[in-house]
């Protein structure tokens, strides 16, 4: 097999509650402190974290393709064309021709009107299996299956923006989303794919999406919190967000004449059974596995606890032994599950670029900037499952 | 590893060591191949929920671990652990508990299903308006606590990485209906990387609930001919009218060809390539030119390093639905041209139904084994034939072949198509 290529980062897109492109979403995270965008009304008593008003129209065009997607899919489709329009190949057929793509991506989004008339109905019906049927017959539209398949973000990111090289979708939270950028991470260091796009959307602002984070009481109530500090149980905050990375190969990026965002040193994702000391454990071999290659003077962690509890605290833990200056993002955008790791790709590919970290915000949020970031890294503690760990530099 | 075996791009060569299947036809390899040769069919009327008011009243059912009101999810799980247990079982690689390599799982998304949400609405007391608020209000009561990993996305994955002691983190995904195959391409690429010597790769779907039924009805995409179940899904005639929904499950273990003969493994077959290409014409439609489906072959035949000339058989997506197996049939008289006629072809689904996710995988195995046995199973309910398709769909009885390399299609909705290239042992 031959040798191993440099991977860099040549575009990013990523939209959220504090707006729309790497640049704005840094302003607010350097400027609202503490943490504004925030909504405890909407969803009382669970704190949100919405998505910024978009124009979707600059990135999906037709009016009609916006009508065949849910919320989730004009995000990710949205933040799919900043990373294409940041990476220099919008419209570029030739490279889109043999572009891949891995999504991570959850779907599901129900409406919540039908599902709450069957809901009402059934209890008086007659023939509650008849009734559903014929409801679900009469009821739901036919387009809103392929506006919940996991996949169609992938296909509708095909359909705006031209990329037609292969699609895979990986499901699966936050784990999903970092597998999907360590396979791509392989796939093009071994030469398998030049260039490809990673992307993840979120749409967690909605009761249905609620319900199955509060099966496990993992909500945040108000009052807002930083992520580190909510308490026994802790509390996730629901968010919208859309994330997408242009990951290429340095030799494809050069010829192009693309200038990189950061190289893609390193990335590891693991899983364990959540036992106590295990997540501790697992991040502790990650780090061991990178430790080589980290300028530890120069080096940051962006993190992406989630609040909830013990995951959050174990990860505070490991983060102590490592002792890097850490911040989280949570706390400013919310938990994003699949997509939270890519937008904080994002987000640490900007502050190489601004070489500063934003305010601390709550108690795991340590240490201060050193003079010049060469390199930060970036962690992923799932909810419920999976552990990764990336680490990209300056170039 | 300075390994015996490398292709011609001098990367290591991927074996199939194990495999395992699980269809509405039965559980096991050895079931599946009897009935698949015979021309039988595992369609049936359904019977699992009422079927009052619905279009279409027919599937594949798995009844293998399934009960009354089973979140989906958890059959996909029962079915999966089963085939996987049987692919490694035959391999005789690690044991159940210690695969040596990563998983990657082709399955369907997972949510709350209806029994649960009408559980939660029974809770919350609320008798003519029922809101997800008011679910919501009720889902931390104890009694639910279930639900909750239940509907979680990688809930599936993590059960079998425990399972079968798999490496990593466990990775489901999903290309609709090119899943399977999807699986097997991650699993392929990641033995060529070198990152391991063998690898899990599953499809499962076990769809077949109320809801799915009027979904894929409201996109016209099944068949409506219930009379007769056994006849209705007929890939490649003139009056076919739709897929024919079905669960089912495929797992495959593949390794390093080196790794494989220096353990004394016996070799099932080999995956000299694949390829994929995307289409973006439509969400569910193909383009009409067939470029994709004709790319995503093309694409297979030069990673597995062939030509058209050494395809001996080919394992259709063979949906069933006139528009699939319309462009199938294009895109095959493209990449064939005059030789296309001449291929035998046949449609695994007009036994089976669709697998959904599962497919892939599941048609994957029945191409190794139509290799080891030389023998094709047949497109069965082929009497009515269609005058657009000028395909050799090896119809209605098996017929005994010489197939060195075989392909394996799937297309999906999304714009999702996958080729996998399948031959025998390299001597």
């Amino acid at each position: 097999m031959s040798a191993r290529r440099e991977v860099w980062i040549t575009g990013a897109g990523l939209v959220s509650c504090l707006g729309e492109g790497l640049e704005a979403n840094w302003q607010k995270l350097a400027d609202e402190s503490p943490p504004a965008a925030h909504d405890e009304t909407t969803f009382a008593p669970y704190v949100t974290h919405p998505l910024a008003p978009i124009n979707f129209d600059t990135q999906i065009p037709k009016k009609g393709d916006q009508r065949q997607m849910e919320l989730w899919q004009r995000t990710g489709v949205y933040a799919a064309g900043l990373a294409l329009a940041n990476a220099g190949v919008t419209g570029n057929a030739e490279i889109l021709d043999t572009m891949d793509m891995i999504i991570a991506a959850g779907g599901g989004e129900r409406d919540i009107n039908v599902d709450s008339g069957i809901m009402s109905g059934i209890k008086a019906a007659a023939n509650p299996g008849a009734f559903l049927n014929e409801r679900l017959l009469s009821d739901l539209r036919p387009t809103l299956f392929l506006a919940q398949l996991p996949n169609l973000l992938a296909g509708n990111i095909g359909i705006v923006h031209g990329i037609v090289g292969s699609s895979r979708t990986f499901m699966g939270e936050e784990a999903a989303g970092v597998d999907a950028l360590r396979v791509t991470f392989e796939r093009v260091a071994a030469g398998q794919s030049n260039i490809s796009l990673v992307a993840s959307s979120f749409h967690g602002t909605r009761w249905d999406l609620l319900l199955v984070t509060e099966l496990g009481r993992n909500l945040l109530k108000t009052p807002f919190k930083p992520v580190w500090d909510r308490g026994e149980r802790g509390g996730l905050a629901m968010a919208d967000m859309g994330a997408s990375l242009v990951v290429e190969s340095k030799e494809h990026a050069e010829k192009r004449g693309a200038k990189p965002l950061a190289r893609l040193v390193a990335i590891q994702s693991d899983r364990n059974r959540r036992q106590p000391g295990e997540i501790e454990a697992t991040l502790a071999t990650e780090w061991a596995a990178i430790e080589p290659k980290v300028k530890k003077d120069k080096a940051v962690v962006i993190s992406g606890a989630s609040g909830l509890e013990p995951p959050t605290s174990a990860e505070k833990s490991a983060l102590a032994k490592i002792g890097l200056p850490v911040r989280a993002t949570g706390s400013h955008i919310g938990h994003g599950f699949d997509t939270q790791f890519l937008a904080n790709i994002a987000i640490a590919c900007e502050t190489l670029r601004q070489g500063k970290l934003f305010p601390a915000c709550g108690s795991g949020d340590t240490g201060e900037a050193p003079k010049e970031i060469a390199q930060v890294a970036i962690t992923s503690v799932g909810n419920w499952r999976g552990e990764g760990l990336a680490l990209i530099e300056k170039m | 590893m300075a390994g015996r075996y490398k292709d011609k791009a001098g990367r290591p060569v991927v074996a199939i060591t194990g495999m395992g299947i699980i269809t509405s036809l039965g559980t096991g390899k050895e079931d599946n191949w009897k009935k698949l040769a015979a021309g039988e069919s595992g369609i049936r009327t359904i019977s699992r929920f009422p079927i009052e008011s619905l279009r279409t009243t027919i599937a594949g059912t798995v009844d293998e671990g399934y009960e009354p009101d089973i979140a989906p999810s958890m059959h996909t799980e029962r079915i999966a652990k089963k085939v996987g247990e049987e692919a490694i079982a035959e391999s005789g690689i690690g044991g159940i508990g210690s695969f040596p390599g990563p998983m990657f799982l082709a399955m369907a998304p997972i949510e709350l299903e209806w029994p649960h949400r009408f559980d939660l609405a029974e809770a919350t007391g609320a008798n003519d308006n029922v809101t997800y608020a008011d679910l919501v209000r009720v889902s931390s009561q104890e009694r639910f606590a279930s639900y909750y990993e239940m509907a979680k996305y990688g809930i599936v994955g993590e059960n079998l990485a425990d399972h079968f002691g798999t490496q990593g983190s466990p990775i489901s995904l999903t290309t609709a209906c090119a899943s399977g195959a999807t699986a097997i391409q991650l699993g392929v690429e990641a033995i060529r990387r070198g990152e391991c010597q063998a690898a899990l790769a599953i499809g499962a779907d076990t769809s077949v609930t109320p809801e799915s039924v009027v979904r894929f009805s409201l996109l016209s995409a099944l068949s409506t001919q219930n009379a007769n179940p056994a006849e209705a899904s007929k890939p490649f005639s003139k009056n076919r009218d739709g897929f024919v929904l079905a669960e089912g499950a495929a797992a495959l273990v593949l390794e390093n060809l080196d790794h494989a003969k220096a353990r004394g493994a016996k070799i099932l077959g080999i995956i000299p390539g694949s390829g994929e290409k995307s289409d973006n014409f439509h969400r569910t439609r193909s383009s009409p030119n067939g470029k994709p489906i004709i790319g995503c072959m093309l694409n297979a035949f030069k990673d597995a390093g062939i030509t058209p000339e050494d395809v001996d058989y080919i394992n259709a997506h063979g949906t069933s639905t006139p528009e699939n197996d319309k462009m199938e049939n294009t895109g095959l008289a493209a990449v064939f041209g005059e030789r296309a006629p001449k291929i035998p072809i046949s449609s695994n689904k007009s036994m089976i139904g669709h697998t959904l996710t599962g497919a892939g995988a599941v048609e994957a195995v029945i191409t190794t084994m139509t290799i080891q046995h030389q023998r094709i199973p047949p497109t069965i309910n082929h009497k009515v034939p269609d005058p657009g398709i000028s395909l050799d769909v090896v119809p209605n009885v098996a017929r005994d072949a010489k197939i060195r390399t075989a392909i394996s299609n799937s297309f999906g909705f999304g714009g999702q198509n996958a080729c996998l290239v399948i031959a025998g042992d390299v001597n």
